[in-house]
């Protein structure tokens, strides 16, 4: 491996550390959010559309998604790699028999459907990724519940330290 | 004055940041650069020092170079250059200059060699703006207009841009920002394009425009003394 491709390959790991995105093709209707920054303040926003095409590779790679917006087509690229792009949620698998699907820019309304995908592959792809969800939300549920374990913990242990201090004082004062 | 360093051009790829800011980088690889000789006022008229990259198979080397590189007892280099140095930014014979020399965030001047384009026309070697495509244009599409005057001066001028050889010249970019180096590997990345194909060797040298960060090793960053270098800076 030359370390042009080496240094990518570590890219992509440093990012996807931090958040891996479902498996999606075009024809997927997705909901991507993305990071903006306004003056201070950073917050998510959501950009839902069809994914009708992916391009590049390796950590140059890119997903454009496609939605109508008050009755204009808007089309948006986001790189596969941007730290800005913190998710991607798939709302719908669609079955597509191209890969990039820029014949849906001629096409408005009813035409522009796309009929959902029922597939084995579909199927098991949903289940994986509600899998992966479950997962997710149970990790973070135990790491609540042993958050709350550990903050009880330490009230416990402040609370004796405290009864002792005082059954102390009390003893002394006795003594005195 | 600084050194600078010899670096082989690997390639280019991009460096996103925390903040989600892309940046295009190149990635050069500095690898066994050693001081082969040195200039010296007394002896030259004026302070430098030679530096060496890379491996060259003895067999490849002429008996003359063989000798030299005998004379500084350092492997055959592939490419030698000449850095000017101030005197006392001297570096001993031998020294072997790691990536860390530059440090990230300095500005940096990059020289190398373009890639060779050939003969080209007047719209692709001086941005001219060619011809029309249509309205009666007859073989004219690319073509440079009028080169001149009339009788009067009765000549072209000299300098007058025309098609003819482009590329494959020396060529510096200036202030190229250093994004980071990998003193492990030897890399060191540099935002934006360096002139040259991949493979080219590529010479680094502190900006001369803008001044040079307080961080910098002085006078170098030699393997082995690394950190003592960079104390010495500070």
């Amino acid at each position: 491996m030359n370390i042009i491709q080496q240094l990518e390959k570590e890219q992509r790991a440093k990012i996807e550390e931090k958040r891996t995105f479902p498996e999606f093709s075009p024809g997927d209707t997705v909901r991507v959010q993305v990071r903006v920054t306004e003056g201070k303040r950073t917050r998510l926003q959501a950009y839902e559309g069809v994914c009708i095409a992916r391009s590049g590779a390796g950590l140059s790679e890119n997903f454009t998604v496609r939605k109508i917006s008050y009755g204009e087509g808007v089309e948006r690229v986001f790189p596969m790699y941007s730290p800005l792009v913190e998710a991607v949620e798939i709302v719908r698998r669609g079955k597509v028999r191209r890969a990039k699907l820029y014949y849906m820019r001629n096409l408005r309304g009813k035409k522009a459907r796309i009929t959902e995908n029922t597939g084995v592959r579909a199927k098991r792809l949903n289940d994986l990724e509600r899998q992966a969800m479950l997962d997710q939300k149970a990790a973070l549920e135990a790491e609540k519940v042993a958050a709350a374990e550990a903050l009880a913990a330490e009230k416990a242990a402040a609370d004796a330290a405290a009864a002792e201090a005082e059954a102390n004082a009390a003893a002394e004062n006795k003594d005195a | 004055m600084r050194s600078g360093i010899i670096a082989q051009k690997l390639g280019m790829t991009r460096i996103y940041t925390d903040e989600g800011i892309n940046t295009p980088v190149t990635v050069l690889r500095v690898e066994n650069c050693q001081v082969v000789a040195q200039r010296t006022a007394d002896k030259n008229g004026y302070t430098a020092v030679q530096l060496g990259v890379g491996f060259a198979k003895p067999k490849n080397v002429s008996k003359a170079m063989r000798g030299h590189f005998a004379k500084a007892s350092v492997e055959p280099k592939r490419r030698l250059a000449e850095f000017r140095v101030s005197e006392d930014n001297l570096l001993d014979v031998g020294a072997e200059i790691v990536a860390s020399h530059f440090v990230a965030g300095q500005k940096v001047d990059c020289t190398g060699t373009t890639q060779g384009k050939g003969f080209a026309g007047v719209m692709k070697r001086h941005n001219f703006g060619g011809g029309r495509a249509t309205h009666g244009n007859s073989l004219s599409h690319r073509s440079h207009g009028s080169t001149g005057m009339c009788q009067d001066p009765g000549k072209v001028f000299k300098g007058k841009k025309m098609a003819g050889h482009m590329g494959a010249t020396r060529v510096t970019t200036q202030n190229l920002e250093i994004v980071s180096t990998d003193e492990d590997r030897g890399l060191i990345l540099v935002k934006g394009a360096v002139p040259g194909s991949k493979g080219a060797w590529i010479l680094i040298k502190d900006a001369v425009k803008g001044d040079l960060p307080d961080n910098v090793p002085m006078p170098a960053a030699i393997r082995g003394s690394a950190a003592p270098a960079a104390e010495g800076a500070e």
